[in-house]
Formats: structure tokens, C-alpha cells, sequence
């Protein structure tokens, strides 16, 4: 699985040049040309790939197609087929999703008096924080401030974000350092205890927090295990389908489906937090994903249903470094901390073509122009990619760096016979995060009552664009503040009469496609990767 | 969809839950069970070798040992029997964190995790790690009260439960090493100094009128501020 012949004279290139480029500083983009290349190169303007929506909330807004069939997807109950006089849970804030957001939200909704359900699609954990290497920002150094995370937090997201969203982002960001760092979470810190911080793409001071790069599984583990410290009820493999009311029109709970025992199961809830992440395995413009297997959107489906506010939804994230080779990795994560740390992007004549720590956008698509313009690398069953010249970190800070730094990286490339210490890695850009979601105030309340959100599912926060570092942080701050909020919410809601009449005012608004069977059925739940030629055809399923 | 690579021409034989099936030489042991037709719930997660969901025992036909791998991150080879192993009963006994304290060397993982004495030394459990960690140095380390030592040994364990599985005297080590390291963490590892310092400050209020002041700004005024900012080096 080594690099092909092809490969190796490219990269003889990148050797050639490394050394003139160690003191080569490719300058930054302007506001002008950053505008062309993210209007020519970056895959959110490809106009054709975008639907505008008719029906709902966002009715006459932009979003990739793959979205749009699911936001105006058919439910997969019918109001009239299931009872909910009959209650299977009950709980005083339910929190669908078990990922980085969901597990804050648990913590601070059971510190704050509520008895807790946290339901999950997949197993506790299973979340894109698990995947998270690179770092999580906060501004906790003597030469930053909260205002200079501030600048940089709107500057990424092109001055779009929404400013209270930003202030609660910065503003707490040390307090929840200082709370990870209690819970026993280990971040990279000098003896004295000192964090160890470094840059990230759009970052103007060093304040990228790290554990290695294991950060969002260390930040995970870490909460996960506090959930599990304490009376919180967990129920792994069963996804919500759909959102409950209340006749008084609170969101009241949710309908979850056991995978295992393909069964219905009624929760209710005075309170209800969704933090079900974004929706990379939806793979927009047919991009591969550096996201986990559950990030299917299924929160937005179920959010829109019941009236919420969606923002930014026709912006997504694609991170510029996504494994190009070997194929078995393909769109698999490479952390923007090898940038970081050091590493360029160079072009198959082992030339820079961008600065290295740009915004992701305008990184992606700069990668992207690259390929278009032939000097890109092509493998051989046809990816198109550049190199990420890794070794160049040690030539700058010393053998062993790597390793040291990024063990889960060089294991994997390992694994393919890759040594990334001394061969560069060959990226292209891959799907990685959905930059908005459902619209939150700073408690993490939406525009329907009872309903709170946080973490990748939510919109606002990064405006159109994400900095690194920002998620890990975002899901910490938002969720602790969701769960907060909620619980306080639930201490003095009622819970009315129970019912699913949203559910067919939906049906009515989609019209006969619905009733006969033609839109698609959402929340999507997985994505299907199996082959079954046969069956399809014979079925005609496909 | 974008996960499935077309098939190469190269086709081995596997065996997956005891039946057959040809499947692309190139493909993962995920992607191959996926292609063979499966459609997890189970044995399936980050698909990247960060979460530890796709956990997998599996021999080679003729041979007797067995080995052990992430299907997502494992490439299949002719002759593969495999069997997933996604989750394993893993002994967690109910703790407060804020109840048990390193400091003084004192070793609470004797008291959550008595039967860790009854390691002996076996290696089962190393040799049983895909990502080819020492595991029963960690083990021993924390046996030993040596925190500081069995955190970094055990720093890069995604918890995927197989060398549970295979330990004979039934010790969960994913379960003791995260204990081991929130406590390393948490009492012997100095808090952030310069994190107590910014914490006042924000308390004290010393951000307040710089936020709100950028908070008002209009878009051209962030947008010059933002193209005039300092970058440190």
C-alpha cells in the first residue's frame, strides 16, 4: 500500500524543495481573492448541488439537496398509528444524542435537580467528538484576551456569526477548561501545569488545547465517564424519530425506535435537548467524510417538524486535509494540527500554493484550484490530491516530534505502510462539519418552546464558517448551557395532553407525494454502504 | 455512495459469522461486511480507529492463532474467519471520582479495582491490543500506584474491550487506565496557573466593555479590525 512509482517522483519534488521552503512564508490572501476562490473552488457555491426548500420553517432557503429531501422527508410514524396515552419513559429533561454536547447537557441538567434521560442512536460516545484530534481553543494565555478569540471566531465565519453566541462561546471557554481539567481530562501541559497551546487555522494566538491528538476522545471519555459517575439513565441503540408536543404546543418528548427489538418507544419529558450533530454521511456533492457513522441529520428533521428556525444550512464544512491515499482511508481526518505544527501544502512539484493555516474554506478550496489547475497528484484509482509535507516538522522541531504529538495519525498511516515522519501524506478536502443548524439563543433555547439544542446540530455560533478548536469547545460551552437552561425550564413546566398533531399538519403541508409513498422517509437513522445488486434489482428498489 | 469503492478485479475469500463470501482484495474488514451485505448497528462507529465499536477477533483458515484488529482499519486477507466482538461484559463498579484521591500516594485503584492483583503477568492482554499498546504495562503500573506511568501507556487505549475478552483472571483494563488517568489528571498534575489568572480576570469583569464594544461594531469595522489584527508568531 506504499506510494506508487508516480507518486515517489512527486514527492522527490517535495524533497527537493523542502529545505528552501523551511524559511518560505507564502503570503495570506486578501479579501478580494479570498472571495474568487471560494466563489470558483469551494463546494458551497456550486450552485447546481443546492435545492431551495419549500415547505417548513426555512421555506425559500438554500440547502444541498442530500438535506433538502430529508428536511422535507416523509416521517416514518403516522400520527394516527400510535398510541401515546401510552408512556414508556418519562423523565424531567430528555437529551437525544450521546455525543460531546449531549453528555455536558446531561451533567448540568442532573446538577441542576432533573431526573435525566440521555437516549442515543448508537452506543454512548458514538459522536464526532470521539474523532476530534487536533485541539479545543480557549483564550487562558496572559498574551490573549476573550475579545481577541472574539475577532478571530467572526473573522472565520465571514462576520455572519451571531454575536451573543460568540460572547457565551469565549467567554466560557476557560471556565470549561478549568471544568475538563477537574474531571481528571488530560490535557498536554508543561510541568508546572501550563497548557501547551498552539495555533490553529484563523487563529491570531497560540490558545489550541490539546491531548495529544486524541483531544475529542479524551474530552469524551472523560465526560462519559462522569455520566456514567452519576443517576443518569443512558439508552444506547435507540435513535428518536420524532419529537413530541404537548396540546399547548411544548415540545413533550420524543418517539425513540429500538433498533435491536424494531420496537416503538414513547418517552416523555418536560424538557427536551437534541444534540445529535451534523450530517456528514449524508455526503453531500458525493464528498467523502471524515464524520462517524450516525452523523445523519437526524435532528434537523425532527427540529424542523416541530417549527424550529434552522440557520446557515446551506454552508458546510469541508476540512481541507482529508486522507486522499491510501483508498482504504479515503476522507478519513488528518488534523489541521500537522498545519499547526509545521507541515505545508505543497503541489505535485513540491511548490506551496497557500498559506498553510488559512480559514478551512479558503484552505479547501485553494486545495481544490490546485487539482483543478493539473498540479495536483492523482492516485490510481483516480483521487486527486496534494501533499501535506510532514516531515518538515521534525526538520523544524527535532526527531520524534511526530510521534509525540500525533500518535493516532502516524498509526494509521502505519497501518498502510505509510511513515508519515519520513514521506508526506498525500489530502484532499473531505466532509467534516455542518457549520449551522437549529437557531439557538446563548441558553440554548430555540423558538419552540421546551426545546433546547447544542453542539453541531445548532446554527449560529460559527456563522458560515468553523474555526478548529472551536467544536470541542462549542459543544462543552453550549451543552452546559442547554442542560442548565432545561432543567431550570423543567423545575416549573407542566406537560399537557400529548400529541402528535404537528406531525400532521407535516403530512398535509407535503401533500399526496407524502401519502403516496414518494418523498423520501426521514430522519435517515444510517447511511446504507451495502451491496445488494441482486435483491435491488429484483425488488426494484433501486 | 461515496464510502464504497468500486470493486478491484481482486477478489479473496472470508469468512464472516461462519459463511463465505468473495469480497474486493482492497476493501477494510468493514467495507467487506458491508459489501458481503451486512448493514450494521453494531461493530460499526467512527470508522476512523478513534472510537473502538468495530472490534474484531479472526484467524487465517490452517492456522491456529488467533489475532486481533478494527475492522475499520484492518484490510482483509485471503482465508480471514472473523467474528466481531462490539461490545464485552467489562467490570465498572459504581465510584465518585470526587470520593477517591492520588494525592499522598495513595492508590485508589486498589480499592475500586481489588482483583487487579490477581494479574499474573500473562501479556494476553497486550498481545490482544490493535492499537499495540502495552497493555499489561499500564496494568502493572497501576497495580504498582505508578499513575503518572500507566496514564501515558495508556493514553491511545480507544476502550474497544478486546483484551477483556481475553483476560484470563477477567480484569477490565480499558475501565481501570481511564480511572487511573482522570485521577493522574485531576490530583497529580498541576491546575493551569495562567487559567486561575483568566478566570478572576472574566470574573472581575476586565473583558466586559472590550466585548461589548466589538460587540456593536458594524461589519466593515470587525472586518478592518480583523484584517489589522496581530498574528503571533
Amino acid at each position: 500500500m506504499s506510494y506508487t512509482e508516480e507518486m515517489r517522483r512527486s514527492i522527490a519534488k517535495v524533497e527537493a524543495t523542502r529545505q528552501r521552503r523551511l524559511d518560505e512564508v507564502y503570503p495570506r490572501v486578501g479579501d478580494e481573492e479570498k472571495r474568487e476562490l471560494l466563489e470558483n473552488y469551494h463546494p458551497d457555491y456550486n450552485a447546481e448541488a443546492f435545492a431551495t426548500l419549500k415547505v417548513g420553517p426555512n421555506a425559500g432557503d438554500r440547502t444541498p439537496r442530500e438535506l433538502a429531501s430529508l428536511l422535507e422527508g416523509r416521517p416514518r410514524v403516522h400520527p394516527d398509528k400510535v398510541d401515546l396515552s401510552r408512556v414508556d419513559l418519562e423523565a424531567d429533561v430528555l437529551v437525544i444524542g450521546g455525543g460531546g454536547a449531549g453528555a455536558p447537557a446531561a451533567l448540568l441538567a442532573q446538577e441542576n435537580g432533573a431526573d435525566v434521560l440521555l437516549v442515543t442512536k448508537l452506543r454512548f460516545g458514538d459522536a464526532n467528538t470521539m474523532m476530534a484530534q487536533g485541539g479545543i481553543q480557549a483564550a487562558d494565555k496572559p498574551n490573549d484576551s476573550p475579545a481577541i478569540h472574539y475577532l478571530d471566531v467572526m473573522g472565520g465565519g465571514h462576520f455572519k456569526n451571531d454575536p451573543d453566541l460568540v460572547e457565551a462561546l469565549v467567554m466560557d471557554a476557560p471556565f470549561v477548561i478549568r471544568w475538563l481539567e477537574e474531571m481528571g481530562c488530560m490535557f498536554d501541559k508543561e510541568p508546572d501545569g501550563t497548557m501547551i497551546t498552539g495555533h490553529g487555522g484563523g487563529t491570531s494566538r497560540k490558545r489550541m488545547h490539546s491531548a495529544r491528538d486524541y483531544t475529542g476522545a479524551e474530552i469524551m471519555r472523560t465526560l462519559r465517564d462522569e455520566v456514567r459517575s452519576r443517576p443518569i439513565r443512558v439508552l444506547e441503540f435507540h435513535p428518536a424519530i420524532e419529537l413530541i408536543k404537548d396540546k399547548q404546543g411544548r415540545v413533550a418528548g420524543a418517539i425513540l425506535y429500538s433498533f435491536d427489538r424494531n420496537e416503538i418507544v414513547v418517552a416523555r419529558a418536560k424538557a427536551v435537548i437534541i444534540t445529535t450533530g451534523g450530517g456528514g454521511r449524508l455526503h453531500y456533492q458525493g464528498f467523502p467524510t471524515t464524520n462517524h457513522y450516525g452523523a445523519t441529520a437526524d435532528g434537523l428533521v425532527m427540529a424542523y417538524r416541530v417549527g424550529a428556525k434552522l440557520s446557515f444550512i446551506d454552508t458546510m464544512q469541508y476540512h481541507p486535509t482529508g486522507a486522499a491515499y491510501p483508498e482504504q482511508i479515503l476522507g478519513q481526518l488528518v488534523t489541521e494540527k500537522v498545519r499547526g505544527l509545521g507541515a505545508q501544502l505543497v503541489n505535485a512539484d513540491g511548490e506551496q500554493f497557500v498559506y498553510p493555516l488559512e480559514p478551512r474554506d479558503v484552505e479547501a478550496a485553494a486545495i481544490v484550484r490546485e487539482c483543478r489547475r493539473g498540479k495536483g497528484v492523482v492516485t490510481p484509482s483516480g483521487q486527486c490530491g496534494v501533499w501535506l509535507d510532514s516531515p518538515m516538522i521534525e526538520v523544524k522541531r527535532g526527531p520524534g516530534t511526530i510521534e509525540k504529538a500525533l500518535p493516532a495519525m502516524v498509526r494509521q498511516f502505519k497501518r498502510f505502510g505509510i511513515d508519515m515522519t519520513k514521506e508526506p501524506i498525500l489530502v484532499y478536502p473531505t466532509l467534516h462539519y455542518q457549520n449551522g443548524g437549529i437557531s439557538i439563543r446563548p441558553d440554548g433555547s430555540t423558538n419552540v418552546p421546551g426545546l433546547y439544542a447544542a453542539g453541531e446540530v445548532t446554527g449560529g455560533t460559527h456563522g458560515r464558517n468553523r474555526l478548529m478548536g472551536n467544536s470541542l469547545l462549542e459543544i462543552t460551552v453550549f451543552g452546559r448551557r442547554a442542560g442548565r437552561a432545561a432543567a431550570e425550564y423543567a423545575a416549573k413546566a407542566e406537560v399537557g395532553e400529548l400529541t402528535l398533531d404537528h406531525l400532521r399538519e407535516w403530512f398535509d403541508l407535503l401533500g399526496p407525494e407524502a401519502a403516496a409513498e414518494e418523498l423520501e422517509l426521514a430522519p435517515l437513522l444510517l447511511p446504507d454502504y451495502t451491496r445488494h445488486e441482486r435483491t435491488d434489482e429484483v425488488l426494484g428498489l433501486e | 455512495m461515496a464510502d464504497v469503492e468500486a470493486p478491484s478485479t481482486e477478489m479473496v475469500e472470508i469468512t464472516i459469522f461462519g459463511q463465505r463470501y468473495q469480497v474486493p482484495a482492497s476493501l477494510t474488514v468493514l467495507k467487506a461486511i458491508e459489501y458481503a451485505g451486512y448493514r450494521l448497528v453494531h461493530g460499526v462507529g467512527c470508522r476512523s480507529g478513534f472510537c473502538g465499536a468495530c472490534g474484531t477477533v479472526y484467524r487465517i483458515e490452517g492456522q491456529y492463532r488467533l489475532h486481533y484488529a478494527l475492522a475499520c482499519q484492518k484490510v482483509v486477507e485471503p482465508g480471514m474467519v472473523l467474528a466481531q466482538i462490539p461490545v464485552y461484559p467489562a467490570q465498572r463498579p459504581d465510584y465518585k471520582l470526587s470520593e477517591l484521591s492520588a494525592t499522598d500516594g495513595q492508590n485508589p485503584i486498589l480499592e475500586v479495582y481489588p482483583e487487579i492483583e490477581t494479574c499474573f503477568g500473562c501479556n494476553t492482554c497486550t498481545k490482544s491490543c490493535p492499537q499495540e499498546l502495552d497493555v499489561m504495562g499500564y496494568v502493572s503500573a497501576l497495580l504498582r500506584g505508578d499513575l503518572a506511568e500507566a496514564a501515558d501507556l495508556s493514553f491511545d487505549c480507544i476502550m474497544c474491550g478486546l483484551c477483556v475478552s481475553r483476560c484470563p483472571t477477567e480484569l477490565a483494563p480499558p475501565n481501570m487506565a481511564i480511572l487511573g488517568r482522570r485521577l493522574y489528571a485531576r490530583d497529580l498534575v498541576p491546575r493551569a496557573p495562567h487559567l486561575t489568572q483568566r478566570l478572576k480576570e472574566i470574573e472581575e469583569g476586565v473583558f466586559d466593555e472590550e466585548i461589548a464594544k466589538l460587540k456593536a461594531m458594524s461589519e466593515d469595522e470587525l472586518r478592518k479590525l480583523y484584517a489589522e489584527r496581530e498574528i503571533e508568531k
